[in-house]
């Protein structure tokens, strides 16, 4: 059981008005607030030891770096690997999937290779494969989804071919909440040789991840949506595959021997990670993982459901009007919840519920491909985290009802 | 709630648009053909238009799907186009724009704008701006794309 009132604390935001309403944030899917922890992680680097990292002779370097690479031995084994190394600082989810569709899509995705996605993924999961497969020929499948958003594995077996060469899906689904069964995909594309490439943008911030169970080639995720600050994200690879991996930025700290004609490459991670680094963002990752490893991943997965599944049954209330999607089921999803309203368009709703404190997320969620199989061309989404309660769904329940009638009168 | 300011937004006029698109159509062969939308919350819209023989707009179509602003606006932009020529689209284009904008409107606008004036009260709402602007911006490119 979480604390609720004591670690609503932990985050100075939370105690803000909106339009003089109390805020009620429902927006984690965007991003996450940031508790006191993360914020003054970051104030203490840059008030007292604020310099570059690996190349200083300084004892502020010295620090710095020593904050840096715990850091990052922290965020390893909050994912479930002892391995450091294997953990690239990067911008955010999307530039990890970026720098693998580069690096290793380049060297190893050729005409007539088949690369499987499915439709829910978001644009960051979805375009960069696009384009790789533009530049080297090879062709893009797909999953089919089931009526209530879960992927269709009946035809998991034909999809799959020895033309396989790489998975990528998301682990859960930023509009439906669903969670995928990725482990048995990852199972299925191994045993005809291809990678998996997880986006756990959705997920790691929510629930336990074990990179080494899963058995995933590569996980990309980002901080800020994990009580982190904005500007940094992770990609988690496999050790042996990213040492056979090209570069994908050039310049400093990526090099070992450089002359005016040619160089050699740095050992892994610092080859991925070229000029100086989001060095303060990485730290402030620390604090978030210390305070999200100090609460617990799994209560706050429970905590999650059980606010879940209590908004999930008080939005039956409204049936007549409005479409939930997703599975219904709070064993096969997460806490974000999308929905579309009969008579209201979601930035009208969206727009309503702002006045009243109640941040949602209203549009297609970087999900146009799911929204035109949704019949949708936009939907509303209230997504939870740690610190939202069943009070603030009661008021939520309250005001959307309001809406309903206010648009229909 | 600041239940004045949504009223404020929520207009009965513009509830009234929204729910009842005035010209919901295509027309056919249309001289002037233009369409908006607006990527970051799906809202579309296709705007159809024709001359007379005096270059006065005589025809007006207007098909789309989104929010309640998009919509009403243009749905209340669609009426207020018939009967107007090029030129006086333009300014009224351009007027509409310093509304959104925060300008006052002159006594003689007011009186041309009519019922448009009822999109006043989304200024209130900076991020709502672009959706009463989405049939307007579509509309301009259109009536650029026929002088061409």
């Amino acid at each position: 059981m979480l604390n609720l009132e004591q670690m609503r604390k932990d985050f100075p935001i939370l105690n803000r008005k909106v339009h003089g309403k109390q805020l009620v944030y429902f927006d984690n899917g965007a991003t996450s607030q940031k508790p006191r922890q993360v914020i003054n992680e970051l104030v203490d680097y840059y008030e007292n030891y604020n310099s570059n990292i690996h190349r200083s002779v300084h004892l502020l370097g010295e620090e710095a770096t020593e904050k840096y690479e715990i850091a990052r031995s922290k965020i390893a084994s909050f994912i479930g690997t002892s391995v450091p190394e294997s953990i690239v600082f990067v911008r955010g989810t999307t530039e990890g999937i970026n720098l693998v569709a580069s690096s290793w899509g380049s060297m190893n995705i050729s005409a007539g290779d088949e690369i499987l996605l499915t439709p829910m993924e978001h644009h960051s999961n979805l375009v960069p494969w696009q384009l790789l497969a533009e530049r080297t020929g090879a062709q893009l499948k797909f999953f089919n989804l089931t009526e209530d958003g879960q992927l269709d594995l009946s035809n998991m077996d034909s999809l799959i071919s020895p033309n396989t060469k790489l998975v990528a899906l998301t682990i859960m689904s930023n509009v439906l909440g669903t969670i995928n069964p990725v482990k048995k995909i990852i199972d299925a594309a191994h045993s005809v040789g291809s990678i998996v490439v997880l986006d756990g943008a959705q997920s790691v911030p929510h629930m336990p991840t074990d990179v080494v169970d899963l058995d995933c080639d590569f996980l990309a995720f980002s901080g800020h949506k994990m009580l982190g600050p904005t500007g940094i994200g992770v990609l988690y690879g496999k050790k042996e595959i990213l040492d056979e991996m090209n570069p994908y930025m050039f310049g400093g700290e990526m090099v070992r021997q450089v002359s005016l004609e040619k160089s050699t490459w740095n050992d892994l991670p610092y080859k991925f990670e070229a000029g100086t680094p989001n060095i303060a963002d990485v730290i402030g990752l620390g604090a978030a993982v210390d305070y999200l490893l100090k609460i617990g991943l799994k209560n706050i997965h429970d905590h999650e459901i059980s606010l879940t599944s209590y908004a999930l049954t008080k939005l039956e209330e409204f049936s007549d009007r409005m479409k939930v999607f997703g599975p219904r089921d709070t064993n096969l999803r997460g806490g974000n919840i999308s929905f579309h309203c009969r008579d209201i368009h979601p930035h009208d709703l969206g727009t309503f519920l702002d006045q009243e404190g109640i941040a949602i997320r209203a549009g297609h969620h970087c999900a146009m491909p799911l929204m035109h199989c949704l019949e949708v061309p936009a939907t509303g989404r209230a997504s939870f985290y740690l610190y939202n309660t069943h009070d603030e769904i009661d008021f939520f329940i309250t005001i959307l009802g309001k809406a309903l009638n206010y648009f229909e009168k | 709630m600041e239940e004045d300011k949504l009223d404020n937004l929520y207009q009965e006029i513009i509830l009234d648009h929204y729910r009842r698109p005035r010209n919901p159509n295509i027309v056919l062969n249309p001289q002037i053909h233009a369409e908006g939308f607006n990527p970051f919350c799906g809202d579309r819209i296709i705007i159809t238009a024709n001359f007379d023989k005096d270059g006065v707009v005589n025809e007006v179509g207007m098909e789309g799907e989104g929010c309640a602003i998009s919509q009403a606006s243009a749905s209340m932009m669609g009426e207020i186009l018939k009967g107007k020529t090029l030129e006086s689209i333009s300014i009224l284009t351009e007027t509409f724009r310093g509304m959104m904008r925060g300008n006052n409107l002159s006594e003689k606008d007011i009186e041309l704008f009519g019922e448009l004036m009822a999109l006043e009260g989304v200024r209130e709402f900076p991020v709502r701006i672009k959706c009463a602007l989405l049939a307007w911006s579509a509309l301009d490119e259109g009536i650029n794309n026929y002088k061409k």
